[in-house]
């Protein structure tokens, strides 16, 4: 088994070809309790069959609702959760998370990002204390000026300044765009070559949104890191990242540069999600449309919730709410069907799993179920 | 941007104490937290001249003492005088005197009782409520059998088995009173696991051990010395207790050991007001004030109890924070959001 | 813009706020949390208030619905409530839905168009009694609070929470019509009749947003103020709950003050929209006349922190620095040290609300830029660009 704290260059002398950190067919259930010993388990079908990869200096997004299984996926990247069936690859070779040395050497390289900056921090120590720890945990200074100067870098490097007023604050001193900074601070204290960002600004204010985002880019750059980034808002994914993936209900079912994904939405879920974003600028040039909401564009109402993750609907988890449900849909989930640059889809309205070579992307029609405007 | 603050954090304690501030700043801080504790309302302010003037009798008293606790005279059970304060014994001690002394071993031993009582109940709350599992299943098991057990009966069975002596005594008043604190930070421990800044020391890489004993200890600190107070009431009851009903040694004096050989010789029926009374008072008056303490500690570690007084004269330091996106989260409804303070 | 099918030629005025301010009362200081708010409602409307944190719209909501509680007070302005007069009906077209008078008796609304009165004499909504405020809330004024799904009583079915509503404000409604009401209410937003005697976690959030509404709607108030109602919720659930609102409003006919920092969805939303920073309001315009010409550049800013989903991609910045803490407030214009072209007026005049140079729609600003006793020539919007783009190329964002 190889060991990922070989190189210790980091990112930049990586130069493997492929994904730094890769998810394949990641499942994952989360038993519940149940005292008839005799009926079937029951579980929270959390993820299932979720695959991704991550390459240096890119961004992928993740996208979904709640119950979609974003945050399962994330967990299960950074150790946190051991998947119940599927691989994580680290560099091209298996990750044993579930080998704590290993793990511990993992988690240098891959950090993660929390959503909440009010509880993140712990309320009882201060700005130092959280950033020293990761410091001291991987033994990367030696005394206590090294660790100063480090934190204070640390510190500069998130515009948080001057460092030295912030060094010795308080999680309830800040505000909570900076408290994110401390958080992404502490992340980068070890130096990882993958950030996962479990949706780093859905907590703050709009103002300060933008700034935290911009950030997370000039670090991606300087630093060639891999980033994930789980949103909800689809709007920030186009933004940030290069990539988007959708999930639903604890599958994925659309991925693809994020411009093209957005703009020409193809799978039935991605298309709500589109059209049901808040989206000001669809307003006609002279600002007007008519009554609002209801006349500015066709949507159809959407039917049905998220399902429940305990007895999830059988193949495909949207086929409830679908309005091009087939009988297919219900019977088993559709394969992966490459559309083209990049794009691909689980959804029999494409194909079911083959990279048909008539399915190239200018001739594919996105079903015209929402239609969102452009 | 950095507007000025003023520092007002909601638990001062933990953040006073911790090694991250030079030794004197830390002295310092704890000399005003327990100057702020103890003035933070009427309640805790008597309830800590209360305790802090038993302490000081318990400390300085003995050099004090009129007469030997057990020195014998020929004046039997005499009532007060002005030779004795509080009269004598059946066998002609100085019963002020066997008050000082008692206070002494009797606020000592309460004290160092409840502390050992509080640790053992915060290593298991806390080891039970982080790792879960069956460690927790069988520490769970251990703090309700020893929950459901009659505390008091089972300390008399225990204490007549063992050599007679305080040491048997804070033993069995340790067995049989770990449980309850135990329990409360147990759920405590559970509630704050889920914290996201235990997920996130966990996905930095900090060891198990640190993150139980200075992540999540740090924020129970509160709970804690609210436990150890109660605790202690509960001890020094116990204690005089089982005295009283003979299980100590008696050569000691301590307040329940006045109040057996009171007992013995009669002195309820006899009328002898002076020989039960003063240490009955004391014992009284000192979970009294113990309790009062309580009162204030929760005061202290939950800001939302605090009284809401208006702008005139007021102790208590209260916090507004400005509308914060996550305080839907938090809090809820009206009352969360109109007393805008931290959840 | 919404028809307003009302003929009362005097005013169309419901709801009218003049200069109030709200303080809360803290031993170590006083915060004043809403300072000098004014505007109005008219019938019919929907305005919007956006802001972020501190800037003092929930506690505006609270301070209209008289809910504060000590330490938060109403230190000074009015409310001024127009209330119906008795004769004045409801155009109510499309749904036969029962008005109910506080005495018990049914009126039935009448299609058509209300007549002119001569107007009611306003309540001042600050001077109210406890009992006169029972009397006003959720009659005439309803509000959804931010997370209300959390609102609702764990232990009681959401029918029985609805029939609370009722029997608390309508005593001598017996307990079938009750019922019925309860009925009537659930199917009005669109929940269906076997999930009455659900519990409330047996519902999925969205329908609990929705049982709240009803709750809110159950005595067909004549303003409903909703406070972040969907922020808690996902974005398709969102959408369904902002269309089945809108579709509401369209057949009860009432006002409504939406509350949130989601300015993008005020856009799609909202009549007029009023931005509020630190407890003032910094600009009031129509929906069209903020999304073409932002003038205070806190709007532009704020505008412009949300990414767009169609359209070039461009690298955008927020507004840098964070809202204040409202215990140390800016002096002069309290956006100033965030602003990009702040000048040094803006240090030490408070700027006030008024319209822009030439400004004949009715939007107004509180800055100094648009004052042509400071500045010459007010800034267009493309000004405001350009120097946000500096700022951010300054700062290293870029």
């Amino acid at each position: 088994m190889s060991d990922p704290g070989q190189a210790e260059e980091g990112a930049s002398a990586y130069h493997h070809p492929g994904p730094i950190l890769e998810a394949v067919h990641l499942r994952k259930m989360f038993p519940l309790r149940s005292w008839n010993l005799s009926g079937p388990k029951r579980a929270v079908h959390a993820v299932e069959d979720a695959s991704l990869a991550l390459y240096p200096g890119r961004a992928t997004a993740l996208v979904g609702e709640s119950g979609s299984g974003k945050t399962t996926v994330a967990r299960m990247l950074a150790g946190l959760y051991s998947p119940t069936s599927g691989a994580i690859r680290f560099r091209g070779e298996p990750a044993k998370l579930s080998d704590a040395s290993y793990l511990r050497i993992y988690r240098r390289h891959v950090q993660l990002i929390l959503q909440d900056p009010f509880s993140s921090l712990n309320p009882v120590h201060g700005v130092r204390y959280h950033l020293e720890r990761p410091l001291h945990i991987y033994r990367l200074v030696h005394n206590k000026t090294q660790e100063t100067e480090h934190i204070l870098s640390l510190l500069n490097r998130v515009n948080l300044s001057p460092a030295e007023q912030f060094i010795q604050k308080y999680p309830h001193q800040l505000s909570g765009g900076q408290r994110q900074r401390v958080a992404i601070a502490r992340a980068l204290a070890v130096q990882p070559e993958v950030l996962l960002a479990d949706e780093p600004v859905s907590m703050l204010d709009v103002s300060i949104r933008l700034d935290i985002l911009n950030l997370l880019l000039r670090l991606k750059e300087e630093e060639r890191l891999a980033l994930l980034f789980i949103t909800h808002d689809i709007a920030s994914a186009r933004y940030f990242a290069e990539e988007t993936l959708v999930m639903y209900a604890g599958q994925m079912v659309e991925g693809g540069p994020s411009d093209e994904v957005i703009q020409r939405p193809l799978h039935p879920y991605t298309q709500l999600l589109v059209s049901a974003a808040p989206d000001p600028d669809h307003l006609s040039p002279d600002g007007d449309t008519g009554t609002p909401l209801a006349g500015g564009r066709s949507l159809l109402p959407a039917r049905g919730e998220i399902p429940s993750l305990i007895n999830p609907p059988s193949g495909c988890r949207f086929h409830p709410r679908c309005p091009h449900a087939m009988p297919v849909c219900s019977q088993r989930f559709p394969g992966r069907t490459e559309l083209g640059s990049g794009r691909w889809t689980h959804c029999f309205l494409y194909g079911d799993g083959e990279t048909s070579s008539e399915n190239l992307h200018s001739s594919v029609t996105p079903a015209q179920t929402y239609q969102s405007s452009s | 941007m950095q507007t000025q603050e003023v520092p007002r954090p909601t638990n001062i304690a933990p953040i006073a104490l911790l090694p991250s501030n030079p030794l004197h700043t830390r002295l310092l801080n704890v000399l005003l937290i327990i100057w702020r504790a103890m003035t933070i309302s009427r309640k805790v302010a008597i309830g800590s001249a209360i305790v802090g003037f038993f302490i000081v009798v318990g400390l300085f008293g003995p050099f004090f003492m009129p007469y030997n606790p057990n020195a014998t005279s020929n004046l039997f059970i005499a009532p007060p005088s002005g030779a004795h304060w509080l009269g004598t014994t059946v066998v002609g001690e100085d019963i002020f005197s066997q008050l000082i002394y008692g206070t002494r071993t009797s606020v000592f031993w309460g004290l160092a009782t409840g502390l050992l009582v509080t640790v053992l109940s915060v290593l298991v709350g806390l080891i039970g409520g982080y790792f879960g599992g069956w460690t927790d299943d069988s520490l769970t098991l251990a703090t309700n059998v020893s929950l459901v057990l009659p505390a008091l009966p089972l300390a008399i069975v225990l204490a007549a088995y063992f050599p007679r002596g305080p040491l048997t005594i804070a033993m069995v008043i340790l067995i049989t009173n770990w449980a309850w604190q135990a329990r409360v930070l147990r759920s405590q421990t559970l509630s704050l696991r889920s914290r996201e800044f235990v997920t996130a020391a966990r996905a930095s890489g900090e060891h198990t051990w640190r993150i139980i004993f200075f992540e999540i200890f740090p924020n129970e600190i509160g709970l804690v010395v609210a436990g150890f107070v109660s605790t202690t009431i509960y001890v020094i009851l116990t204690w005089a207790a089982l005295e009283f009903l003979g299980l100590g040694d008696g050569s000691i004096p301590s307040w329940g050991s006045m109040l057996y050989w009171a007992q013995q010789a009669g002195a309820l029926g006899g009328g002898l007001w002076w020989w039960f009374i003063p240490p009955g008072f004391c014992i009284a008056t000192l979970g009294a004030g113990l309790a009062l303490i309580n009162f204030g500690i929760d005061e202290i570690a939950d800001p939302r109890l605090r009284p809401e007084r208006p702008v005139k004269a007021t102790k208590s330091k209260k916090e507004f924070h400005a509308d914060r996106l996550s305080e839907a989260n938090h809090d809820s409804g009206v009352g969360g959001l109109l007393r805008n303070e931290r959840a | 813009m919404v028809t307003n099918l009302h003929t009362n030629a005097q005013t169309n005025t419901l709801l009218e706020v003049k200069n109030l301010n709200v303080d809360y009362l803290a031993s170590n200081g006083t915060v004043h949390a809403v300072t000098d708010v004014s505007f109005t409602l008219q019938r019919g409307e929907i305005l919007g208030l956006a802001g972020e944190s501190g800037s003092g719209k929930s506690t505006l909501a609270y301070a209209i619905t008289r809910l504060l509680r000590s330490p938060a007070m109403i230190t000074g302005g009015e409310i001024l409530y127009y209330p119906r007069s008795s004769q004045e009906e409801r155009n109510t077209s499309r749904v036969t839905l029962t008005r109910l008078s506080r005495n018990g008796k049914r009126e039935h609304k009448k299609n058509g168009n209300g007549h002119s009165e001569d107007e009611k004499q306003p309540i001042d909504l600050v001077q109210l009694s406890p009992a006169q405020l029972r009397d006003i809330r959720w009659d005439e004024l309803a509000i959804v609070f931010q997370s209300a799904m959390n609102a609702l009583n764990p232990v009681m079915t959401v029918r029985a929470q609805i029939m609370d509503v009722l029997r608390t404000h309508r005593p001598h409604m017996g307990p079938d019509s009750r019922k019925q009401r309860a009925l009537e209410l659930m199917q009005l937003v669109g929940i269906a009749p076997d999930r009455l005697r659900s519990y409330p976690h047996e519902l999925s959030g969205g329908m609990r947003q929705r049982a709240i509404i009803a709750i809110a709607l159950a005595l067909s108030p004549e303003i409903l103020i909703l406070d972040e109602p969907t922020t808690a919720l996902d974005v398709v659930v969102q959408r369904e709950i902002l269309t089945e609102i809108m579709r509401l409003r369209e057949t009860l006919d009432f006002s409504v003050i939406f509350i949130t920092h989601d300015l993008s969805l005020l856009l799609e939303l909202a009549d007029n929209v009023a931005i509020m920073y630190a407890g003032r309001i910094v600009e009031k315009a129509s929906r069209r006349d903020l999304y073409l010409h932002p003038r205070h550049p806190y709007s532009f800013g704020l505008l412009n922190s949300f990414p767009a989903l169609h359209g070039p991609r461009r690298r955008m910045s927020g507004i840098p620095g964070s809202p204040p803490d409202l215990r140390a407030v800016p002096t002069g214009c309290s956006f100033h040290p965030r602003c990009p072209l702040a000048f040094d007026t803006c240090h030490a005049v408070l700027p006030l609300l008024q319209p822009a140079q030439g400004e004949e729609n009715g939007q107004i600003v509180a800055c100094h830029l648009y004052d042509s006793r400071f500045k010459a020539e007010p800034p267009a919007t493309a000004d405001l660009a350009r120097a946000y783009e500096a700022l951010a190329e300054g700062r290293g964002v870029q």
